[in-house]
């Protein structure tokens, strides 16, 4: 017996905020679930499994948060888990709860990933001095900024490439109500004449700091016929590599490219740029878009930059990436992952309001986490899969 | 000597809690010198109340203020407290079902022996000589003599409602190096740079792996490297952060040191920010040996050699 179909027939986010001070932890993730089961049209009675994701323990100091929070989220009597797989980890946390249906074990499970920046700070927390070591870790921004700089350097991007990302997806999050950050009149060149931080990242294309969570309820088959919208499971793809190794590919990470390229098997896509019609991408760093689009596969090595120049990232272009205006516009960094799979969910049922791309029928969500080492994405689609 | 060097290491951080609605009620209480609890969709009144019904899942929204006297339903006693534990001499954890609630409630009983300590006996809180709305506004719970009765507090010093609590949190570890990381560092001490070859793939990696990250394989031969390498690729740091030990702006660069085939990160000196190159070709700049330790920190910084940039094909894979 193969695969049992499973859809996302629930939805539920915050408002993300820089703080969310109004809210606990718990009264954090039930804003998102309840949003979600309401959308279902299912109580917490109904669910039969809960899977909770959140990134590093250090950025709430709180260890296995989900002890404490296991009656809050309505998990008392029922099996509950928690994911943790870094800054991807809200997407893998939604492919552990699919994989949960996928095999039969349960019908209803909900899922839940957040993190609330505000109770600590996530630049300290990711750069603890170690003894013996060199002190001049700066948190992710001073991980990836060499990294962009190889890209710009191997592919030969202009330097604008970045500001480009930024803009489109500041402006898109102009039409996302949840979205963190509300910049109206954000353009190229105001990216560009942004503060330098991390040399050759600038401050407008760095992610903001977010308190918010986003919740999913992923069915079985006979489940989802309740729903009149339900966005299908086509594939979902984790694939992991050392964080340091000689030669290591950091641009264009092996790992990246061997679920791309799985993932597309299983969705039965043979070219992605042709057949994804919204991607929601995992970008907490501008540059990081064409950088993602050739790891992909929706360009070849060298030439994403192109797709970004030409306008085909935007919600008009061949490929739209990041409607929802992305982690750059919203980084609760546990959640950030399951934020981009229940965007891409959202495309696919016709409910993602104004940053709606017309007709979108199969649609992509991405997260990667830790030194570019861990990758999970899936493919959702308004269709029942055939395969 | 130690197969491994060891070192203390302290992570420690203020964490900010938003309390929410309901314990931010609670700790209102408490700096009021009030206990409060929540009551459920069963009718039970629980302290501290619940963020939300076990049984409705919905937000708990009545609140009942409940007597500081109570009954021990159950204890432990704890002869050696720990540091941050409610009192630094022996005393009684107890869960104390307060008057007017269905459940109990944890804190500190203040009794000199375990002796003193029985189930079903009568206690109430004494208050904090300050209290902030925090649960340490019950400085523990007191033996209740006979015709005595609840202690009211004094009055408090605020009336806005409490959001928020700071949760002091602090770990010392014990750092433990591994043996190979412990080679590199006892070399840094004699002003040598050793890395490892795996014996399976023959590449050299600085600081050395227990195991070679590729293929697993344990990695023996020692290598001691050049103090002269490329930078392949680096960034500008230009922005401040809490704990950050060196002032920006600096440059923190991949360096690919001659014989090696990972790069380290390190710091780059003598030039200015903005002429250092993907390419550029630097050595190891050392502290005065009377400053040096087992540490990458020996190396002050990298600085440029002055030779021609290295061919961006000869380090392209390091990217």
């Amino acid at each position: 017996m193969g695969k049992q179909p499973a859809a996302i027939i629930g939805i539920g986010q915050t408002h993300h905020r820089a703080k969310r001070e109004d809210v606990s932890m718990a009264g954090l993730c039930r804003e998102a679930i309840d949003r979600a089961l309401l959308d279902a049209n299912l109580t917490l009675d109904d669910i039969d499994a809960i899977v909770v994701g959140k990134a590093p323990d250090l950025f709430e100091g709180v260890m296995m948060p989900e002890l404490f929070l296991a009656e809050a989220l309505g998990a008392a009597g029922k099996p509950l888990l928690r994911v943790h797989t870094a800054g991807s980890v809200g997407g893998s946390t939604a492919i552990v709860a699919s994989s949960l249906v996928q095999a039969g074990v349960h019908k209803r499970v909900l899922t839940v990933a957040y993190e609330k920046q505000s109770e600590s700070n996530a630049m300290w927390a990711l750069s603890v001095p170690l003894p013996f070591n060199m002190p001049v870790h700066a948190g992710a921004g001073g991980y990836f900024a060499p990294h962009v700089r190889s890209y710009i350097r191997r592919s030969g991007a202009p330097n604008h490439i970045g500001a480009i990302v930024a803009a489109k997806d500041r402006n898109n999050a102009l039409k996302n109500p949840y979205a963190h950050l509300h910049n109206e009149g954000t353009t190229v060149e105001s990216v560009m004449a942004s503060q330098m931080l991390w040399d050759p990242i600038r401050y407008d294309e760095t992610c903001p700091s977010s308190d918010g969570a986003c919740a999913l309820v992923i069915v079985d088959e006979d489940t989802a016929k309740m729903s009149p919208n339900p966005a299908w499971i086509h594939g979902t793809v984790m694939r992991s590599e050392a964080t340091t190794a000689a030669e290591r590919d950091q641009v264009n990470p092996q790992a990246g490219r061997d679920a791309a390229a799985a993932l597309w098997k299983q969705a039965g896509i043979t070219s992605p740029i042709d057949e994804i019609d919204a991607a929601e991408i995992y970008v907490p760093f501008s540059w990081f878009e064409p950088m993602w689009l050739e790891n992909l596969g929706f360009a070849a090595e060298g030439d994403g930059w192109k797709l970004t120049e030409a306008g085909e990232t935007a919600m008009t272009g061949k490929i739209p990436v990041n409607c929802s205006g992305g982690v750059l516009s919203s980084n609760p960094i546990g959640a950030s992952g399951m934020l981009r799979f229940g965007e891409a969910a959202l495309q696919v049922r016709g409910a993602a309001g104004e940053h709606q791309v017309e007709g979108a029928r199969k649609a992509l969500g991405h997260a990667y986490g830790g030194g570019s080492q861990f990758f999970a994405m899936w493919v959702v689609g308004s269709e029942k899969p055939t395969n | 000597m130690s197969r491994t060097l060891q070192a203390p290491v302290t992570v420690a951080f203020d964490y900010t809690r938003s309390t929410g609605p309901v314990v931010g009620r609670f700790l209102s209480g408490l700096r009021d010198g009030v206990v409060v609890g929540g009551r459920t969709s069963a009718g039970q009144v629980v302290v501290p109340p619940l963020e939300f019904d076990p049984v409705t899942h919905e937000a708990t929204t009545e609140f009942v203020e409940v007597s500081s006297v109570g009954t021990v339903t159950s204890w432990t006693w704890v002869p050696e407290p720990v540091k941050d534990q409610p009192f630094d001499r022996p005393f009684a954890f107890a869960l104390v079902t307060l008057d007017g609630a269905d459940v109990p409630f944890l804190h500190a009983l203040d009794v000199a022996s375990p002796a003193d300590v029985t189930t079903g006996m009568r206690v109430r809180v004494r208050w904090a000589a300050e209290r902030v709305g925090h649960i340490n506004d019950i400085a523990g719970f007191e033996p209740l003599a006979p015709g005595e009765a609840e202690v009211a507090a004094p009055a408090a010093a605020s009336d806005e409602p409490v959001t928020g609590v700071v949760t002091k949190v602090s770990l010392d570890y014990n750092y433990a190096a591994s043996p190979e990381e412990s080679l590199f560092y006892r070399g840094l001490n004699e002003g040598r740079i050793m890395g490892q070859r795996c014996p399976t793939c023959q590449k050299v990696y600085v600081p050395p792996r227990s195991a070679c990250p590729a293929d697993g394989t344990p990695t023996e031969e020692e290598v001691e490297l050049s103090q002269t390498g490329t930078i392949t690729t680096f960034c500008i740091v230009n922005v401040p952060f809490l704990g950050q030990k060196i002032t920006p702006p600096y440059v923190s660069a991949y360096v690919l040191l001659d014989g090696a085939d990972i790069a380290v990160l390190h710091l780059i000196l003598g030039v200015p920010a903005d002429e250092v190159r993907m390419g550029m070709r630097v050595k190891a700049v050392w502290k005065p040996k009377d400053e040096w330790a087992y540490s990458l920190e020996n190396i002050d910084h990298f600085a440029p050699t002055g030779d021609p940039d290295a061919e961006f094909d000869t380090y392209k894979q390091h990217l």
